[in-house]
């Protein structure tokens, strides 16, 4: 059985692209991280010059740790491959009531 | 191994419980452990209306008063009804959407036992110096306060059920997802899979808020954290919120499921599909999301402002429009239909009216000016009895003789039932419709008595009244369960005669495995479906073969167990607030942790591949023979 | 359901961890588990953020008195490649490599230990130097739950990875045991996107004021 397969070339072929196309995609893993370690840097010397404004750094560093954040659940947790629309479907939920959960707690606990 | 023998001793037996993982014996753990704390706070509800029977009573004390009236809410909510809907999801959800199991048959077992290591540490207090008297809201300025170690057994009984909770609701939605028999899209659901569906999200992003409040309660009461306490820094009314965050959606956790059961029981008994499938789920799915959004309204007299109260009054009146839609969905569901009264019909046709008068109180208490009057009096608690009784208990209550043939074999007594519904239902009116009025007329809730001559006697009498015919209800419901189990009279697959969904295609009790052979599901009301075709099986999907199933395990009690002994460690820690601190309590919280964490070890460490049933021993099966 | 057969790079299949029903279910239920992770730190978000810099009195330290920046940002960066590194461990899961896989955990491992050691020394110093303590104030019991929170999380996931590597370090990689790594790296990303929130809410926003 396990010989069948070997000799079919089919399988070797589907083999050998698949090992390009995941290398392709390792590729685009260290590029994002690449772009995360960046985007790190950028939040911790933006606070660490210390010369912005509250009113702007506080949505800017905010800003950079969404779009890092993005990167982890698209790339590195694969949610932009086929079959995970249910599972990012709960986690938009979980996303919508932590947002309210937090304006909440930042809006209306105020003594 | 073998899940069924012809004759097992009792220790056989009560091994096969302690280590199953079949979704319908759990679903027999969940009745009984659930049916057995619905006994416990229906005793502590009577306890409360023989106090109130008359003013200046004092058949229990203040001090026990409250405790009595912090244990009622709370084992009715956490304890009773939860588990019990459980029961009913277990029992039948598989089944209705053609799987052989859920998707996780272990977790299943182990979200039963942490609830029932939970339950039972939280009833413990009753026994080790008091049980918890703050309320089942349990308030931190108030908690904080409590003496003794009532609200530890509190925060910590919760918690450990809650993750319980947690696990079964991960359980259900995966299972609904993942495990649906070839033809059963999402639009072919029926009804009570949908409402567990939902309920089950809700559920999974629900209990987080609520396990973090008791976390930080926990945490205050025993291990000198200050997150409640004003004079540190600290804000009591984020326990507010994190209660209700969770609180809100509970209520729709459990309404949904009840919602669920009408659905099936209505059109069954109506003989007719249910009207507007879609709207319904829609409804459903739409309640799910808005209770979400309000639930700032159980805090309109905290201060929020009037933004903020005026935006959480208007989300709160949006969810009538769901939930009218489905009131009118099952009014035109019975129209024109060939309506056979059954128990279970009974309780479909009272919970419409008395679930509509507590939906109109509800809105009535979103209007946050007009709730400024109502707040902590007699209204509210007349309102969300209304809801739940009138919905979640009828609900039970409904689905109890519904799915006694299903789950047990045999059919309870109709005769019996007429008479539990009759008094169970104007007991339930009597005790409870009044208290709009006690509430209107100005007594607060909670309190352990009233003075005479300010116009409130006549009320509570008849309130009280009401709550002995509920418990002579209930004792019938008792004593027709053992009759019925002795008299133990077998029914056949569909004992209602008009099931519509799978579980009425195969024998009651169904098989360990099913299915034999997974079923094809043609459009909505599958079942109904081959019927009118005159066929008396289920169409098969796939040729008969072997069934994989998984195998038993002990490990989900082991893990809970460590859990149960942990609490005690974590409750008697020398940091604890109560002063009364054991030097073994420490010792005591790493054992128990121990014991989970290494539970867990083991079962990740060992390969569990389950096991199969042969095509064979199916067929053997057939001709009367039992699968080994 | 095969899961203990035997694969060769040829035929195992492209994605391992969905290939069984146990796979998919596990797969799944884990996703979901994440969403209610979501919402329960959320919840210590939402509490850190009403009680930032909420103390008795002015003798208690604050938020920008007490964070050391060059400390935090050594931490984030050994946690991010901790992060690239399991998602090495997948790649080469998926191409049935199973020793790079392990190595790839392993080192995955190391880094993870090296922040929790970070953290622990990040706690101490605290204490000792300004006496902030889990009980000192609101704010010093919001901090240390909030962060201790997610280092509980990172130790759990260390236990967690470390047991999986033990136990098939024999068995090698089969359809079984893919899903589990699967699953674990998924959990050490999640921790990953927690931490970042943690970096910016905390200690950036912090020490701005």
């Amino acid at each position: 059985m396990e010989n069948e397969q070997v000799k079919n070339p089919n399988l070797r072929a589907h083999h050998d692209y698949r090992r390009k196309k995941s290398a392709k995609e390792m590729q685009v893993q260290v590029i994002t991280f690449a772009l995360m370690i960046f985007l790190t840097i950028v939040a911790f010397i933006a606070v660490g010059i210390g010369d912005f404004s509250v009113k702007f750094i506080i949505p800017f560093i905010l800003l950079l740790a969404v779009i890092q954040v993005g990167f982890q659940l698209y790339y590195f947790m694969h949610a932009s491959q086929k079959g995970h629309e249910l599972p990012m479907f709960f986690m938009y939920s979980a996303v919508i009531i932590a947002f309210v959960t937090v304006l909440a707690f930042v809006t209306i606990i105020w003594w | 191994m073998s899940s069924v023998a012809v004759k097992k001793g009792l220790g056989a037996s009560v091994w096969e419980y302690l280590t199953t993982v079949d979704h319908k014996k759990i679903a027999h753990l969940y009745l009984g452990t659930g049916g057995f704390f619905f006994l416990l706070g229906g005793i502590e509800a009577l306890f409360i209306r023989i106090q109130l029977m008359k003013p200046n009573n004092n058949f229990v004390n203040e001090q026990l008063f409250n405790e009595i009236m912090t244990m009622h809410g709370t084992t009715m909510i956490f304890l009773a009804a939860m588990p019990i809907l459980f029961a009913f999801m277990n029992a039948v959800v598989p089944i209705q959407i053609g799987a052989r199991d859920v998707a996780f048959p272990f977790l299943n077992a182990l979200g039963f036992w942490l609830f029932f290591f939970g339950g039972m540490f939280l009833n413990l207090s009753w026994f080790l110096g008091g049980a918890p008297d703050a309320g089942w809201t349990s308030y931190a300025s108030l908690s904080l306060r409590s003496e003794g170690h009532g609200i530890d057994f509190y925060t910590l009984g919760l918690q450990i059920s809650g993750f319980g909770t947690l696990i079964s609701g991960i359980n259900f939605l995966a299972t609904i997802i993942n495990m649906r028999a070839p033809g059963m899209s999402f639009m072919r659901m029926p009804l009570f899979t949908w409402t567990t569906f939902i309920a089950s999200a809700l559920i999974l992003l629900a209990f987080p808020p609520l396990t973090i409040g008791v976390f930080l309660l926990m945490f205050d009461r025993l291990f000198g954290s200050n997150f409640f306490d004003v004079t540190m820094g600290g804000n009591t009314i984020i326990w507010e919120h994190f209660f209700w965050i969770f609180g809100h959606p509970e209520v729709y956790i459990l309404v949904l499921p009840a919602f669920g059961i009408f659905s099936e029981i209505i059109p069954t008994f109506s003989r007719k599909r249910l009207f507007g499938y879609s709207s319904m789920v829609f409804a459903t799915v739409l309640i799910g999301f808005l209770g979400f959004m309000v639930w700032a309204h159980h805090m309109f007299t905290t201060g929020l402002g009037n933004v903020a109260n005026a935006i959480f009054a208007i989300a709160t009146m949006a969810i009538a429009v769901p939930t009218g839609i489905k009131i009118f969905n099952w009014l035109l569901t019975m129209w024109g239909g060939s309506i056979k009264i059954t128990v279970p019909m009974l309780y479909a046709l009272g919970f419409i009216p008395s679930f509509v008068i507590g939906g109109v109180t509800g809105v009535m208490q979103a209007v946050a000016p007009l709730d400024y009057q109502l707040h902590d009096t007699y209204f509210i608690v007349a309102h969300f009895h209304y809801v739940i009784i009138g919905g979640v208990v009828f609900g039970i209550l409904a689905a109890t003789h519904f799915y006694w043939p299903k789950m047990f074999g045999t059919k309870l007594s109709e005769k019996m039932g007429y008479v539990t519904f009759t008094l169970f239902f104007i007991g339930f009116h009597c005790t409870f419709f009044i208290q709009h009025f006690l509430g209107l007329m100005g007594m607060p809730r909670r309190v352990a008595t009233f003075l005479p001559g300010q116009g409130l006697e006549l009320g509570n009498l008849i309130s009280s009244i009401g709550a002995m015919l509920m418990a002579v209800a209930v004792i019938i419901l008792l004593f027709n369960v053992v009759i019925t189990s002795i008299r133990n009279k077998k029914v056949g697959a569909d004992p209602w005669e008009d099931g519509r969904t799978m579980e009425w295609a195969i024998a009651s009790p169904p098989p360990f495995y099913n299915f034999k052979q997974t079923p094809l599901v043609r459009g909505l009301d599958t079942w109904w479906l081959e019927k009118m075709e005159g066929k008396k099986e289920l169409t098969p999907a796939e040729p008969l073969g072997d069934i994989h199933m998984p195998n038993n395990s002990i490990i989900p009690f082991f893990i809970s167990l460590g859990l149960f002994v942990a609490a005690f460690g974590a409750m008697y820690n020398p940091l604890n607030s109560v002063g009364d601190g054991k030097s073994w309590g420490l010792p005591v919280l790493i054992i128990g942790l121990g014991i989970t964490f290494g539970s867990m070890l083991i079962r990740s460490l060992r390969d569990d591949f389950g096991y199969h049933i042969h095509k064979e021993d199916l067929l053997e099966d057939d001709k009367g023979g039992k699968v080994g | 359901m095969n899961a203990e057969e035997r694969y060769t790079p040829l035929n195992w299949p492209d994605h391992p961890e969905t290939q069984t029903l146990e796979g998919k279910n596990k797969f799944l239920g884990f996703w979901l588990f994440l969403a209610g992770e979501t919402v329960l730190f959320a919840s210590l978000f939402a509490t850190y953020l009403a009680l930032k810099d909420s103390v008795p009195d002015s003798s208690h330290p604050l938020a920008k008195d007490l964070f050391n920046l060059p400390l935090v940002f050594a931490m984030t960066m050994i946690l991010l490649t901790s992060s690239i590194t399991s998602v090495y461990a997948i790649y080469h899961m998926r191409n049935y490599h199973f020793k790079k896989m392990q190595a790839w955990f392993v080192i995955t491992v190391l880094l993870g230990a090296g922040f929790l050691a970070l953290e622990i020394y990040e706690f101490t110093h605290y204490v000792h130097e300004y006496h902030f303590t889990f009980g000192s104030s609101a704010f010093s019991s919001a901090y240390y739950t909030l962060v201790g929170t997610h280092g509980a999380h990172v130790t759990f996931g260390l236990c967690w990875i470390i047991a999986l590597l033990v136990r098939n370090a024999k068995r090698g990689l089969n359809l079984y045991n893919a899903p589990k790594y699967y699953v674990a790296s998924l959990y050490w990303h999640f921790i990953d996107v927690v931490w970042v929130f943690i970096f910016t809410v905390v200690y950036l926003i912090g020490k701005v004021g």
